[in-house]
């Protein structure tokens, strides 16, 4: 009798890049619902906009690749890229602008690097980058709670840039929370006075806080189920928080607290889901560390100092840069070598 | 470690107390339920018994049986060869009628040199001259030859030669490790063994701790086998063997893995590249200490294992004691033939088995076990996708390596990087490619790679070889003729040295030219072929001597 042959090992697999894919998706989940909750249509707008997008640009491109589309695309990683990109999107922003983004991050970005895999920088970080340098004025059109548009009215308004009567701009998006305060530290004022604001809640932005925590709860979900590894949510946050602390201990009227910093802006998506993009971050678990740290340092330093409100796409392009050496710094003591030889 | 006797000082159990970890490794389907509780049961003599002359690590043995011999049970029919070597024996009696080549139990489907032996069905076996031996009052010495003469090789799946690991080590041995860990799915024959002849085992044992004078003794066993463990203690008890404790290990696999139990029990890691002897470790696997007993206690040679027959592609699975040499064709069918859809074939477990071919291949001393699975059971892999450099295979590599980066290198030929990042490290456990989620045949990669590097070495160490060979000869060549030069200068000086002056040299040649017209006045002028002339020859040579007479006056021959 004749039988194939195959290589070892043999047991049937345990995983897949769709399914780790899937759980991604899965786990924003929350997130997306409470951002939806508070910040309207516009959020749902954003994702269908840009998953098309990506999608679309990603069978484009493989069909000129001469790649097979369909597979790949079933993979799923185009479709999180286009939410993490989308979740990080202003929703009143106008139709192109996750339109643009997503072309960018697909086009740019990740295809024309060599597809999945082969992307040095995490591609939803570098379209998000180029809307922000690009356009800064739309990236502020946040919504602001409370104040909704139906759906329709959103529609119209992101394709058309037609608002419904009696309502203007001004009465519908608000300055974040973070921007607010950049803004008003310039002008002097102390934190206290700041939060006093109704910008804010318990202990970071109005809504933000509720954002950043179901964020964190599907982010601690993709930890249990494996997807991702703790060394480099747990670098950023702690990265995030020290140096905000040491500042905040210096001087709290100028310097908001550790728990503001990780519950603000894009900090918890930022090192659940931005930051762990395995393809773009440093591999090696002492490296992984290092990695999120980094991204954490840096995100504050941009948030504190930079021109940008939030720092949390700049410092993972600006770690992306970094992971390579980080890796090749960072090698582990492989079995049987060095010593680890006592009893 | 020269000081590694005073690490483990006796009394030792109590040191071994606390088990460690080792790095990453996976929980793994068992698979082993049915086999593990079914009693083990000869798969009988089959009428072709085809024994490799290798079946173990080194070099392969020597036959010492021809075509037409016939052979008993038990009877050495081919002898070890060099230091590293174990001999083979007959597993039943019947007549040898080839020695070639054969397809044999081997990842690369090649095959090998083997005695074919058809059998009688008599078992006749070849009767032992020796009485048993009290192995108490035995030098260590003459156990290793009794084992090495026995055949017995370590059955746990590597096949290194038992009595090279009992004997050739210069360091004091700390710790006799008894591996019953059978951490690969689907595999039970250590287990069953235990929970019938646990009592072999034991005795072994006692004969490999008398064999190492260790300072401790510990039977590893893993989780899942509590029948074994009990079988175990109650032997163990029986037998008053008190200096030997048993330990559960947790069912991670590839906890069996010599290094990673070593690992386990003691905290500390056999140098890369090295042996467990190198810090005072003996490890052996039951199987081999009950083949031990047999070898010393029945003075029996190693002639039969417990192979495991199972997986959705047999109809019983079950543990079988086959012959070495059976072919696996036989023992599929002692185990009722395949089902219908079975798809592959393995040899050894399904995480670091290979597939074969073909059913004709024999049981050899590694055999452990025998999977036929259906496409169900085990589906072709899936395509695979690029690398996303999860790190998933990084998380459970036993070895500590960065097996995406080594993927990396392999697949760019990049092979001294790869060796850089300790390629030769990896025990090929299949840990990564298990957990991959792009599906990528990472174990392959390495593999290729190995013999990438193994096969550069070959010829870079030939190509040394003949640079070495073709610079020595340029230096001869060389030198001849440089003692050719100095010898012509020499001759030259001494022609010019002699006289000096053109007089003495014409001298010389004067003197040559008188020798020669000498020589040919004393031979050349003679007539020649004149002894045995016919009478007209004769007339016709007078004749001519008359005309040249006549023309010539002045010449005169010499008749």
């Amino acid at each position: 009798m004749e039988f194939k042959t195959y290589s070892s090992p043999h047991l049937p697999v345990s995983n897949s890049v769709a399914v780790m894919m899937q759980r991604v998706l899965l786990a924003l989940l929350p997130g997306t619902i409470c951002a939806f909750w508070i910040f309207g249509w516009g959020i749902i707008i954003n994702i269908l906009l840009a998953g098309i997008t990506a999608l679309s640009a990603e069978a484009a491109i493989l069909r000129l690749r001469q790649r097979p589309a369909f597979t790949t695309l079933l993979d799923g990683s185009a479709l999180v890229t286009a939410v993490l990109l989308a979740l990080a999107l202003p929703p009143l922003a106008p139709w192109w602008i996750p339109v643009i983004g997503s072309l960018f991050a697909i086009v740019i970005a990740k295809q024309l690097y060599g597809g999945l895999g082969y992307n040095p920088f995490n591609p939803a970080m570098a379209g998000y980058v180029v809307l922000l340098i690009s356009f800064p004025l739309e990236l502020t059109l946040w919504s602001a709670p409370g104040a909704q548009l139906n759906f329709i009215d959103t529609l119209t308004l992101v394709f058309s840039g037609n608002l419904p009567v009696g309502q203007s701009l001004d009465t519908i998006t608000q300055a974040t929370p973070m921007d607010s305060i950049k803004t008003r530290l310039g002008l002097s004022e102390t934190l206290s006075e700041i939060h006093a604001s109704p910008l804010f809640g318990h202990f970071a932005g109005a809504g933000w806080e509720w954002l950043n925590l179901w964020f964190l709860l599907g982010g601690l979900w993709l930890l249990q189920m494996k997807v991702i590894q703790w060394q480099i949510p747990a670098g950023m946050l702690a990265g995030l928080a020290s140096i905000a602390f040491v500042f905040y201990a210096v001087n709290p009227d100028i310097y908001t607290t550790p728990l503001f910093q990780m519950f603000s802006g894009a900090a918890m998506l930022g090192a659940f889901f931005i930051a762990t993009d395995p393809v773009s971050a440093s591999t090696t678990p002492r490296g992984r560390i290092y990695y999120g740290l980094g991204i954490g340092l840096l995100t504050y330093v941009i948030r504190t100092w930079g021109g940008y409100p939030d720092g949390v796409a700049f410092a993972v392009l600006l770690m992306n840069l970094a992971a390579p050496t980080i890796d090749h710094y960072t090698r582990p003591r492989v079995f049987g070598h060095g010593d680890r030889d006592k009893l | 470690m020269a000081d590694s006797g005073t690490r483990f000082p006796r009394p030792q159990a109590a040191l071994f107390s606390r088990l460690h970890t080792f790095h990453g490794g996976l929980q793994l389907p068992g698979h082993r339920d049915v086999t593990a509780a079914t009693p083990i049961v000869p798969a009988g003599i089959p009428p072709l018994l085809i024994l490799p002359l290798q079946q173990h690590i080194g070099e392969p043995a020597e036959s010492r049986v021809g075509p037409g011999d016939y052979v008993y049970k038990g009877q050495t029919i081919a002898a070890a060869s060099g230091p590293v070597s174990v001999p083979a024996h007959a597993s039943s009696s019947g007549t040898v009628i080839a020695i070639e080549k054969r397809a044999v139990p081997h990842p690369s489907g090649l095959p090998a040199d083997c005695i074919v032996i058809e059998t009688d069905g008599r078992d006749c076996y070849q009767q032992a001259d020796h009485a048993a031996l009290d192995y108490r009052h035995t030098e260590p010495a003459e156990l290793c030859a009794l084992i090495r003469q026995a055949g017995i090789v370590g059955l746990g799946g590597a096949g290194f030669p038992t009595w090279v690991k009992l004997c050739n080590h210069s360091q004091r041995i700390a710790l006799l490790l008894i591996n019953a860990v059978e951490c690969e799915p689907y595999i039970s024959c250590d287990n069953r063994l235990l929970q019938e002849r646990a009592a072999e085992v034991v005795e072994g044992v006692k004969i490999l701790f008398h064999a190492v004078q260790p300072d401790a003794c510990i039977i590893a066993i893993e989780d899942h086998m509590p029948q074994a463990e009990q079988a175990l203690r109650t032997a163990l008890d029986a037998a008053n063997a008190s200096g030997i404790s048993v330990t559960r290990v947790p069912d991670i696999y590839p906890s069996g893995g010599e290094r990673q139990l070593i690992r386990i029990l003691t905290g500390r890691e056999v140098p890369s590249q090295g042996f467990p002897a190198d810090i005072g470790i003996i490890c052996q696997n039951v199987g081999t200490a009950a083949a031990v007993y047999n070898a010393v206690v029945r003075r029996q040679p190693l002639l039969s294992r417990i192979v495991t027959v199972t997986g959705d592609g047999v109809a019983q699975p079950q543990n079988l004691e086959a012959l070495l040499g059976t072919p696996v064709s036989h023992l599929i069918a002692a185990a009722g033939g395949y089902t219908a859809d079975v798809d592959r074939l393995l040899i050894g477990g399904p995480m670091m088995g290979y597939t074969v071919h073909t059913d004709s291949i024999p049981v050899i001393k590694t055999t452990n076990c025998v999977l036929a699975v259906s496409r169900k059971e085990m589906p072709a892999p899936p395509p695979a996708l690029p690398c996303i450099r999860c790190g998933k295979c990084t998380d459970v590599c036993p070895a500590e390596l960065l097996p995406q980066q080594l993927y990396w290198y392999a697949r760019s030929n990049n092979y001294d990087a790869a060796q850089d990042y300790q390629l030769f490290d990896c025990i090929e456990c299949g840990c990564c490619a298990y957990v991959c989620p792009s599906h990528i045949p990472l174990v392959q990669y390495y593999r290729n790679a190995k013999a990438a590097i193994w096969t550069q070495e070959v010829q870079k160490k030939a190509s040394d070889n003949a640079r070495n060979r073709h610079e020595a000869k340029q230096l001869r060549l060389a030198r001849i003729k440089q003692e050719r030069a100095e010898r012509m200068a020499r001759k030259k000086q001494a022609l010019s040295g002699d006289g000096g002056g053109k007089e003495s040299r014409q001298a010389v040649i004067q003197a040559a030219l008188d020798r020669v017209k000498r020589k040919q006045e004393q031979a050349g002028a003679a007539p020649k072929n004149v002894d045995n002339l016919t009478v007209e020859q004769q007339q016709l040579i007078d004749a001519a001597d008359r005309r040249r007479r006549l023309q010539h006056p002045e010449n005169k021959t010499t008749d």
